[in-house]
């Protein structure tokens, strides 16, 4: 494999970060954000740098790199280029926790552990549907598990908007609309930490992917004990992508096009393919954050919104290719 | 090698076995083939073998041991297997590919070494498929697909190769190259062992047939012994009769056209 894709993807990711740290209501120059950095010069824009740019950029970094190696993961063990990190009813999931919180009243400190939480019920509620079925790891059955999940979830949250307060519906909406602008650095620590760990299964886990690609045959032939690495994979992607959804809600279509996109520039291999997803979905969060904050200042696009718009033509273009 | 021996398996909520005292052994350094109607059972047993079908009674010996109590990595290092259809939804480059064969030794940690590339170049010498390593399976002929697929079976290493109709789709003489390439490969002390419709070829190419109907073995033996043109027609339900053509040296069956009703 060629190492300058690798240095094209890196530095693609640091660019993007340096101008999401430069550009912003308040522009400013290079000098200004190294002293910021460093801790010098002066404290209001200091203030700004350290406490907003920066963990604001870095959670924008995780949630892409989470989105990305999720959806990765998750196509190749579906073997299906549609697949992507909410499949299994974690968007619905985490939207119903955020509903709920918002709709009981619950500080929006707690709003974020309550989609978790409720992204974490649905993956296991689709589990249990698909196991009750009778799949024995089918990706296909746990699939429609994960719909019919998202489907019910749907219904709960509409349930539940109905009888809540306007205010209550507004926070739920805007929250289910995707941001990285409430960062905090805790935040983003515990995030990283997580990512890294689930994240780095997944990269572990890598070759197992390489061998389920090629069919559920084929892999069992191989040795494999393919139930099982579905299922493993299953559950890892389901639960990073429910961590990026708790801290800055639901951000579509990253993890569907950013594997496609590493692919085209010829990384094939899983081991690799999350590596390189992870990068350029972080790329493409940050981009999209930063362009949400500057198409229409003072006022910030939803980042969902961005990611969709980026989002839907690439998709398009690469359902051309396909047909 | 491989010994079968009275196995039976049933599909979850089926009424009745889908292999039923099914016993034959699949010997080093020849060509055992598994004949048969659709849906006598034939992919049940390769799938009864790699362990995606428990066995209900009796057992699949691999010299001497039962195939369950073999770790599946294990197992696969010492049985390559090529499924009847395999289609990869993001396609890899041919070496990269060839290379998965070496997954059963390699699991998730081992570093590929000296020996692992020797493997895979030896495998690839042996398909006759070294000027496709740099191409995309999207862009193969079936020929060259099929000759791949292989390829990556050889890579795995072991010496019994089980193969799911490795030439269906395949003009005449792509498939005479894979029954020419599987015949080296059992004299080079493989056990190899397939399923296939193709039975003027497995007449000529296998030392042994074993023929399934509705998940039980009717006849087993050498091609002679079992293409009886009596057995075939029960076997098949339909009319044909079984010449022996001087120049092949080999039975072969030709159908007859329907008889008329009346």
């Amino acid at each position: 494999m060629s190492p300058w894709r690798w240095l094209l993807l890196v530095l693609l990711l640091f660019a993007a970060c340096v101008a999401g740290t430069v550009i912003g209501t308040i522009r400013l120059p290079l000098s200004v954000i190294w002293d910021g950095v460093r801790g010098v010069g002066d404290p209001n824009s200091m203030m700004v740098i350290r406490n907003l740019r920066l963990p604001r950029v870095s959670l924008a970094v995780l949630v892409g790199a989470g989105l990305g190696v999720s959806g990765a993961a998750l196509q190749g063990t579906m073997r299906n280029p549609l697949a992507e990190p909410y499949l299994l009813g974690v968007s619905g999931g985490a939207a119903v926790g955020a509903v709920m919180a918002t709709s009981l009243g619950i500080g929006a400190a707690l709003l974020p552990l309550a989609a978790f939480v409720g992204a974490i019920v649905a993956v296991l509620a689709a589990f249990f549907v698909a196991h009750a079925a009778g799949s024995r790891g089918d990706p296909r059955v746990l699939l429609m598990a994960g719909v019919v999940v998202g489907a019910f979830a749907n219904a709960a949250i509409m349930v539940l908007l109905a009888n809540a307060e306007p205010n209550a519906v507004r926070n739920a909406l805007w929250w289910m609309m995707g941001s990285v602008g409430e960062a905090t650095w805790s935040q983003t620590g515990w995030l990283a930490l997580y990512l890294l760990i689930g994240g780095g299964a997944l990269v572990v886990v890598g070759r197992e992917i390489d061998v389920l690609a090629l069919g559920e045959e084929a892999a069992a032939g191989l040795g494999l004990d393919v139930d099982t690495a579905i299922r493993r994979v299953f559950l890892v992607a389901s639960l990073v992508a429910a961590a990026t959804v708790a801290a800055a809600g639901l951000v579509g279509f990253v993890g569907l096009v950013v594997p496609h996109i590493v692919r085209a520039a010829g990384i094939r291999r899983h081991r690799a393919l999350l590596i390189g997803s992870a990068l350029a979905g972080a790329t493409l969060v940050v981009c999209a954050d930063l362009l949400g904050r500057v198409l229409r200042p003072p006022a910030e696009l939803p980042l969902g919104a961005v990611t969709a718009l980026i989002g839907v033509p690439f998709f398009l273009a690469k359902l051309r290719r396909l047909t | 090698m491989i010994d079968f021996r009275d196995v039976a398996v049933r599909y979850p909520n089926a009424e009745q076995d889908a292999l039923s005292g099914v016993s034959f052994t699949a010997a080093r350094g020849s060509i055992t083939a598994v004949v048969g109607p659709n849906g006598s059972g034939k992919s049940t047993l390769v799938r009864a073998l790699i362990g995606r079908m428990a066995v209900s009674r009796g057992s699949i010996q691999l010299d001497g041991q039962p195939v369950d109590e073999i770790p599946r990595h294990i197992r696969a290092q010492r049985i390559a297997f090529v499924t009847q259809r395999e289609e990869l939804a993001f396609p890899v480059l041919v070496n990269e590919y060839v290379a998965l064969g070496r997954f059963p030794r390699l699991g998730l940690w081992r570093v590929a070494d000296e020996q692992d590339r020797l493997a895979i170049g030896k495998a690839m010498a042996e398909a006759g498929i070294e000027s496709l390593r740099s191409r995309r399976l999207d862009a193969l002929s079936g020929g060259e697909w099929q000759r791949v697929r292989l390829a990556r079976a050889l890579a795995q290493g072991g010496d019994a190769l089980v193969l799911d109709e490795p030439t269906a789709f395949l003009d005449v003489a792509h498939e005479m190259g894979v029954f020419e390439l599987l015949d080296r490969l059992a004299r080079g002390g493989r056990a190899v062992m397939l399923v296939s419709h193709q039975l003027n070829l497995v007449a000529r190419f296998a030392a042994t047939l074993v023929l399934l109907r509705q998940g039980a073995v009717v006849a087993t033996g050498s091609p002679g012994e079992v293409m009886q043109a009596t057995t075939l027609e029960r076997v098949y339900d339909w009319p044909l009769v079984v010449t022996n053509d001087p120049l092949v040296g080999a039975p072969a069956l030709v159908p007859l056209r329907a008889r008329p009703t009346d």
